[in-house]
């Protein structure tokens, strides 16, 4: 079956006692069991449910594997994979890594003494320098957040495997309908399913799907044992989301390249972050590992100050001024003031966030409305 | 644009794309707790702040939440949407599509009143009108569908209402609106039509002249099988006495289904687009197939309203119904059976395809004799056109029909 098939079908067995054509929303907390001693499939609601589970299963098959496990948020996620390490050991992230990840590495995991490294990820020479005897996970995201960065998936897995590390891709900005990382040989794909899996800006959730049952059974292990699950509504919500994931992507992806084309004819746009233009440095490594669309996110430089740029994403009537991404909803944020913030002015300079910057969250709205309030947010700060 | 200003939810001035309209029509773009979401308010109740505004209220009819049978804030933003879909003044929710016409027709008509309507409408709206409206002495005539001068010779002095659906179900019958519209105008009657199949995507019947249009939003408004919905749309002066009615009686939705309703909509456009290629298709690989002895589908040139459908609707939706060849009732249930993708069942409009035999679903209490008026074969298969790839459901139904 065709993935939109499969989006809508896969997980959403007919339910067998009613025939239900939607699966009831399981929020029972324990489960009764057959005898004592003697387990059912289900048992107590942490270690799993029935909603969650049909949630679990088409996530398994979009992302072309074996197995999945729905979480509270993405960053329950990303914590959940770190747990595989002990102490003494270490990951290596990218330096473009989201900036919730950057900090969990570093105020939570570090604490349990796994160390932590970042290296560029496109720089696949400086990456493979990095990898230390104690280094046993190997973390990217592709495409990067905020300036769409792009690495290549499969070459970093074959660096992983070469020296026996693990290699988990956060996969949010790209979805399992444009990349499917573990297709390109990683070992997890994590999604914080609050984007556009759940679409609706309605859900906060993380998911983690692998081709590998051992590993599987190492991951689910952590989940049951500290917790952090999705819960049944929001697996529901985020099922129900996932069925027109597919239409939403391939839709929000092709308006963000007209308007990534239209930024770039703006001579007040002095640069434009999207992996879908020839110029990007990523755009062939995108092109390889991209299904059809390069993603729904696009950043871009006005040729103007922080106080210009704040002006832009103020103006705007359409697109709503907030951080996160993912939905029908369009949003607009300035990193320098929103996301990035927090960093120090330099550092976040040097990490290439200029205080022009502009992110894009390209949403479901008709592309010639989003083209025109982007036209007129510029002609107000200009 | 969607309207910045809270108190300005100007739904026929909106000019933005329809998806743009599906995502935003309705909704404050600024919202309570700053939330990018609507909240959903379970609230039976609203308190007031002391007695003095008790009093305040009762005496001046402030725009406040009373009591939830009354209104309910989540369920104003879909109704807001929902007008502003289909470029009309006013919505208003109703548990479902049969109590949305219901209401609408016990608010507007008295003993005494006649209502004429095309006979191919759904055939709970005809008991509707024929058993329940008449226990008040409302008179009902049956016309066939698309019959303008029947329907214009049953016109009397005492003829409140004209009603069709249109599409039909599931003949997929056009109602030429301009021509429906003309004769209430020329007769003094208002006209109403069920949309359900066309959707404000394909058809925005007010604009045209339709003084309610009404649909069953738990088909492709809300589109995906889990609520069950209906509205009425017009003027707000119109509707005034629905409302009223509504209120009264109770006939309300509530506010978890108001809020999956919503969301649904977000999409709709996007479905819709989907819904209406595939049906295309699968009507095309049908009507090609040796099997197929008949397709009935707006889209294609054999149906008898094509000329309509392509003047009137931009799109000819999901559904298809068709009769396979030389095939007995027994034959013609193998080859619902031998289908994978679509589930059976009644209901439509839904992310998933759904397939049914209507002589065995919706028709089973019916006589032949019955069945036979009302166009209903042993060998009619109707499709209801999900959301999934076209390829898989045109494979699907190729395998069932070689079998």
């Amino acid at each position: 079956m065709e993935f939109r098939t499969r989006a809508i079908h896969v997980g959403n067995r007919r339910d067998a006692e009613t025939g239900a054509v939607v699966r009831p929303i399981h929020l029972a907390a324990t489960y009764v069991q057959p005898g004592a001693g003697d387990w059912g499939r289900f048992d107590y609601a942490r270690s799993g449910n029935p909603t969650r589970k049909d949630l679990e299963t088409t996530l398994a098959s979009l992302d072309s594997g074996t197995d999945a496990l729905a979480f509270s948020s993405g960053m329950a996620a990303i914590h959940c994979v770190t747990m595989l390490l002990s102490s003494g050991q270490s990951v290596l992230a990218g330096t473009d890594i989201y900036g919730g990840t950057y900090r969990l590495l570093h105020k939570i995991v570090d604490r349990a003494g796994i160390g932590v490294t970042l290296a560029p990820a496109h720089d696949l020479d400086a990456l493979e320098a990095a990898i230390t005897p104690q280094t046993r996970l190997l973390w990217i995201e592709s495409p990067g957040n905020p300036l769409l960065s792009i690495t290549d998936i499969a070459a970093c897995a074959e660096i992983a495997h070469r020296h026996g590390l693990l290699l988990g891709v956060d996969a949010t900005f790209a979805t399992p309908v444009l990349t499917r990382p573990l297709e390109l040989g990683a070992d997890i794909v994590m999604h914080s399913a609050t984007k556009y899996l759940g679409g609706h800006s309605d859900v906060l959730g993380g998911a983690l799907v692998v081709a590998d049952r051992a590993l599987y059974d190492r991951l689910y292990f952590i989940q049951n044992a500290t917790g952090a699950v999705m819960g049944p509504l929001e697996s529901f919500l985020c099922s129900r989301g996932i069925k027109t994931l597919e239409l939403r992507v391939r839709e929000q992806s092709r308006s963000a390249r007209q308007l990534a084309q239209f930024l770039l004819a703006d001579d007040r746009v002095a640069r434009v972050m999207y992996p879908g233009l020839p110029d990007h440095p990523g755009h062939e490594i995108a092109a390889r590992q991209m299904d059809g669309g390069f993603g729904a996110m696009l950043s871009f430089e006005i040729a103007g100050d922080f106080a210009a740029a704040k002006k832009v994403v103020e103006s705007t009537r359409l697109f709503q001024l907030a951080v996160s991404l993912g939905a029908v909803e369009s949003l607009i944020e300035q990193p320098a003031s929103m996301s990035h913030a927090s960093y120090d002015p330099q550092d976040r300079r040097a990490h290439g966030v200029a205080d022009g910057l502009i992110r894009l969250s390209v949403g479901l709205e008709a592309v010639e409305d989003l083209r025109a309030d982007l036209l007129q947010a510029m002609d107000s700060a200009f | 644009m969607p309207p910045s200003d809270p108190a300005s939810h100007n739904t026929t001035q909106d000019t933005s794309g329809l998806s743009t309209r599906a995502v935003h029509a309705g909704e404050d773009r600024l919202k309570l707790g700053h939330s990018i979401t609507d909240p959903i308010f379970c609230a039976s109740t609203y308190t007031f702040a002391n007695s003095q505004a008790v009093l305040e209220y009762v005496e001046g009819d402030l725009p406040r939440e009373e009591y939830g049978r009354y209104g309910n804030p989540t369920e104003k933003v879909v109704e807001r949407k929902l007008a502003a879909l289909d470029g009309g003044e006013e919505a208003i929710l109703f548990s479902a599509g049969m109590t949305a016409l219901s209401g609408l027709l016990l608010a507007k008509l008295q003993s005494g009143d006649e209502i004429v309507l095309f006979d191919e409408c759904y055939h709970r709206t005809r008991q509707f009108c024929k058993d329940y409206l008449g226990k008040f002495g409302v008179v009902t005539h049956q016309i066939p569908a698309c019959d303008y001068e029947r329907m214009e010779a049953a016109i009397s002095p005492a003829t409140k209402l004209l009603i069709s659906e249109s599409p039909t179900n599931p003949h997929l019958s056009v109602v030429d609106i301009e021509r429906f519209v003309a004769l209430g105008r020329k007769h003094g009657v208002e006209t109403l039509i069920d949309a359900t199949l066309a959707t404000p995507y394909n058809q925005r019947p007010l604009a045209a002249g339709v003084d309610y249009v009404l649909h069953s939003c738990t088909k492709y408004l809300a589109g995906h099988n889990d609520l069950l919905a209906g509205v009425v749309i017009g003027s707000s002066e119109k509707l005034e006495a629905v409302r009223k009615l509504r209120g009264v009686a109770g006939l309300i939705n509530g506010p978890h289904n108001a809020y999956l309703l919503l969301r649904g909509l977000k999409t709709f456009e996007l479905r819709m687009r989907r819904h209406n290629e595939n049906g295309l298709a699968l009507a095309e690989f049908l009507e090609a197939h040796p099997r197929v002895e008949k397709v009935y589908y707006p889209g294609l040139p054999s149906h008898k309203d094509h000329d309509v459908a392509k003047r009137d609707l931009a799109g000819f939706g999901g559904l298809v119904t068709f009769l396979v060849k030389d095939a007995s009732e027994e034959e013609t249930a193998a080859v619902v059976d031998a289908v994978r993708l679509p589930r059976i069942g009644p209901s439509l409009g839904g992310v998933e395809s759904l397939i049914e035999q209507p002589l065995l679903m919706s028709y089973h209490d019916f006589t032949p004799a019955e069945r036979q008026a009302a166009g209903i074969r042993d060998n009619m298969i109707r499709v209801s056109c999900g959301i999934e790839n076209t390829e898989d459901l045109i494979a699907d139904f190729q395998q069932a029909l070689d079998r």
